[in-house]
């Protein structure tokens, strides 16, 4: 087989993929697409290596074992993350990603920025005292 | 053990004692007391061994080079004439009856231990700059005592009193240790070494280049340690300390000294006329002057003080005339009585409650209740007022005998002028002296008014001492005026019948002048009720003296001075009063002259920090903020925002190397 048959069906798996991380909401659906780009990833360690041990008579099979050690690594991640899906749905009652907002940065009084900003001037005020 | 030994033995075991009562202060009080007082009775009994096994004869050197320092080398060197031996005996003797009489007078005071050690360690330190035979030596013993000084002075911390006249003490001996020091360099750079011995051949060969320089640098430090005009501001104020630090510290051995450093460096300073010139006319201001002040403060403490810095005045002059044997003389006969007069000076203190002679001026029967001090300080104003058989009389009469010598033409070693300078100044202060001892001693045994409070009697540890020191002020003088050349330079101590009949006749003069002064004021005591009294007079001495000097400031506006119409001073001095009591007003010119350009510097600094420094770092911050600011707002929170970024990134990147790859 070339081996341009297993890279266009790589490209194509990883696109969807990446697709599916970019677009989807739930976050669900999300790992599922990062699943897509990591097969898409182990479809081409498996297919180059399939054509590097023909061409360059390497016999070490190191794409194959990468690849195992990536599904390995994988599916623990996968089970992480749906056990944290799980928690974050249990606790808010969605999986949705849009929603999902408590990293940003809010402009509203009483958000981490304005806490970060009191405990820089309550700061100020101690280094006042301590030099008065 | 040799003598070397037992000097060795002298200044350690005082330091022993001070560093185990600090370590056991908090954890076994029971054994505060006999570690402050044994050791110090120890070297005491150890350095008059040394006295008598040294015995006047050639002096006992020994030095040991513990490591390599350098250019000029400093050794842990012993040197002991005479004069060191001697001067040792009084620091221990003062020093024993001090920590004894502390055991009775700071009885219930909580921060006994730390005081006694540092008593204790401030008598090792005295004992090691009397037997230093290095320079580098003696100036450890030399600032160690005036860091004790301070803490001591500081004793009453609570009172802002103590805690400015400890910094002002420290502060204005500091001042004269700095020139102090350079001058001990240059000296050690000139004659190549600092022990004492290579230091005088050097000044014997006329090896020195800069003797007039050093000398005056040395003179510095000599007058701040010795309280000597113009760097005297500090010893009155140091009277917020409690009374035996007093009489150890601040009369009896530390401001002494100075003194004694200058006697046993007088070869370097005999080098120099003007450095004799220069002693001698500060020995005269310091003399007048302080006599002056003296007779119109109304502290007896401050009295003392002052009467002190006088007597520190003629020891010095006896110096600026070249004769050492006359100044130690009156270094140990003035160790004695000054230290019994403070002592005395606590007792009075205690039982009347207050610190004001005015307050005491309007008790009845004080010396009825306190027949012990009143025997003994009598003694000792005696002695302080030289009138003969005391002690104060026969060395008094030394210093002024020398002065008289060299005046008429006997001037081998000090310029004529000195000699005029000190023997004029001398017989001035010799009535002032009688005058001032005659007024406190009238104010505060001669009161009338009300009946003197009784607290019972004064603890036993407290009067025995006043005994103790009361024998060699009484007999000091005409036993040692003939053996005491055979231990100094040799020469006659005896008093000259000129300047004794001078001197006493002057002494009697003021004395008389002032009673009668005293007889024409005293019926106006009745009149002005006064106060400054303490809170607790049954309490213990030390509480009793700290509230007296609390309270006198609110009493009557000044810690030196009472509006008492029936003081003798007052009379006498007419309108020198006011400025003799505030110290001719030194206080305030230093104020003018030092202080205030320092604060106003302060207050330009603290602008600059404040107001131009701070500026430069916030604006050096401002930039860093306004990025973060800008970098803060692609913080969405989504993480598909985010992920897209990250590809984005990404294919730029791979471009570009695809790029570069292809050299397009």
């Amino acid at each position: 087989m070339h081996l341009a048959y297993p890279a266009v069906l790589s490209a194509l798996l990883f696109c969807t993929g990446l697709y599916g991380v970019l677009a989807r909401r739930n976050a669900i659906l999300v790992l599922m697409s990062v699943e897509l780009m990591l097969n898409a990833v182990n479809l081409n360690l498996v297919a180059f290596d399939v054509w590097l041990s023909k061409t360059a008579e390497e016999t070490l099979h190191s794409g194959q074992a990468l690849t195992l050690f990536t599904i390995a690594i994988a599916a623990a991640e996968i089970g992480i993350g749906l056990a944290i899906v799980l928690a974050v749905h249990r606790n808010r009652g969605t999986a949705d990603i849009d929603k999902l907002r408590d990293t940003s940065e809010r402009h509203d009084p009483d958000g981490p920025d304005s806490d970060a900003l009191a405990a820089e001037q309550s700061g100020e005020a101690q280094k006042a005292e301590a030099t008065a | 053990m040799t003598t070397t030994t037992l000097a060795v033995l002298v200044p350690l075991l005082p330091f022993l004692g001070a560093v185990a009562g600090l370590l056991l202060g908090r954890t076994a009080p029971g054994f505060v007391r006999p570690l402050a007082v044994l050791p110090t009775l120890t070297a005491l009994v150890l350095a008059a061994l040394v006295a008598a096994r040294q015995g006047g004869d050639a002096a006992v050197d020994a030095a040991t080079e513990l490591t390599p320092t350098g250019s000029v080398p400093i050794e842990l060197a012993l040197h002991i004439d005479g004069f060191a031996a001697l001067v040792a005996v009084l620091v221990g003797l003062v020093a024993s009856c001090v920590q004894i009489y502390s055991t009775g007078y700071l009885r219930d005071d909580p921060r006994y231990p730390s005081y006694a050690a540092l008593v204790s360690l401030f008598t090792s330190a005295m004992l090691l700059v009397v037997y230093s035979g290095d320079l580098i030596v003696l100036l450890v013993g030399w600032e160690v005592m005036g860091i004790c000084s301070y803490f001591l002075v500081g004793h009453y911390w609570e009172t802002p009193e103590a805690r400015a006249a400890s910094l002002k003490a420290f502060l204005v001996t500091k001042l004269g240790d700095v020139p102090f020091l350079i001058g001990l360099f240059a000296l050690a750079t000139d004659a190549g070494s600092f022990r004492i011995t290579r230091v005088l051949g050097a000044v014997a060969s006329g090896s020195l280049d800069h003797p007039t320089l050093i000398a005056l640098l040395l003179l510095a430090g000599v007058a701040g340690k010795s309280a000597q005009f113009p760097l005297h501001t500090w010893l009155p104020d140091a009277m917020a300390g409690p009374t035996p630090v007093s009489a150890l510290i601040h009369a009896a051995t530390m401001v002494a000294a100075g003194v004694y450093f200058i006697a046993r460096l007088l070869p370097l300073f005999e080098a120099s006329q003007a450095a004799m010139v220069v002693l001698a006319v500060m020995a005269a201001v310091t003399m007048a002057g302080s006599a002056l002040a003296a007779l119109a403060q109304d502290d007896i403490k401050r009295v003392l003080a002052y009467s002190t810095i006088g007597q520190l005045g003629y020891m010095s002059g006896a110096l600026a005339v070249g004769d050492r044997g006359a100044a130690v003389f009156h270094l140990l006969s003035h160790g004695a009585f000054k230290a019994l007069l403070f002592l005395a000076a606590g007792v009075i203190i205690h039982a009347a409650g207050t610190n004001s002679l005015a307050a005491m001026s309007r008790m009845r029967n004080l010396r009825d209740r306190i027949p012990d001090a009143y025997w003994t300080m009598t003694v000792a104003l005696l002695a302080l007022a030289a009138i003969p058989p005391f002690s104060g009389f026969f060395s008094k009469e030394a210093v002024l005998g020398v002065a008289e010598h060299v005046v008429t033409g006997h001037t081998e070693h000090a310029p004529a002028a000195a000699g005029w300078i000190v023997l004029v100044a001398g017989l001035v202060t010799a009535v002032l002296t009688a005058a001032y001892a005659m007024r406190l001693w009238l104010l505060a045994f001669r009161g009338r008014g009300a009946e003197a409070p009784d607290h019972g009697r004064q603890p036993l540890t407290m009067t025995v001492v006043l005994w103790v020191l009361a024998v060699p002020s009484l007999a000091l003088g005409g036993f040692a005026f003939r053996l005491l050349p055979d231990w100094f330079d040799g020469r006659d101590l005896s008093p000259t019948l000129t300047t004794s009949v001078l001197g006493t006749g002057v002494a009697l003069v003021g004395g008389i002048v002032t009673y009668a002064a005293w007889r024409h004021t005293t019926a106006l005591t009745a009149r002005v009720p006064l106060g400054a009294v303490a809170a607790h007079p049954e309490g213990d001495a030390a509480q009793v003296e700290a509230e007296a000097i609390a309270t006198h400031e609110p009493a009557y506006g000044d810690i030196a001075y009472a509006p008492d119409p029936a003081d003798p001073g007052r009379l006498l001095l007419g309108p020198l009063h006011r400025h003799a009591a505030a110290g001719f007003h030194l206080d305030a010119l230093y104020r003018t002259l030092f202080v205030r350009p320092v604060q106003a510097g302060a207050s330009l600094v603290r602008f600059l920090d404040r107001e131009v420094v701070e500026t430069y770092v916030r604006g050096a911050g401002a930039l860093p903020r306004w990025l973060g600011t800008a970098v803060r707002r692609a913080q969405t929170g989504n993480v598909q925002t985010y992920v897209s970024a990250l590809l984005a990134g990404t294919v730029v990147l791979a471009v570009a190397v695809v790029l570069v790859a292809t050299g397009a």
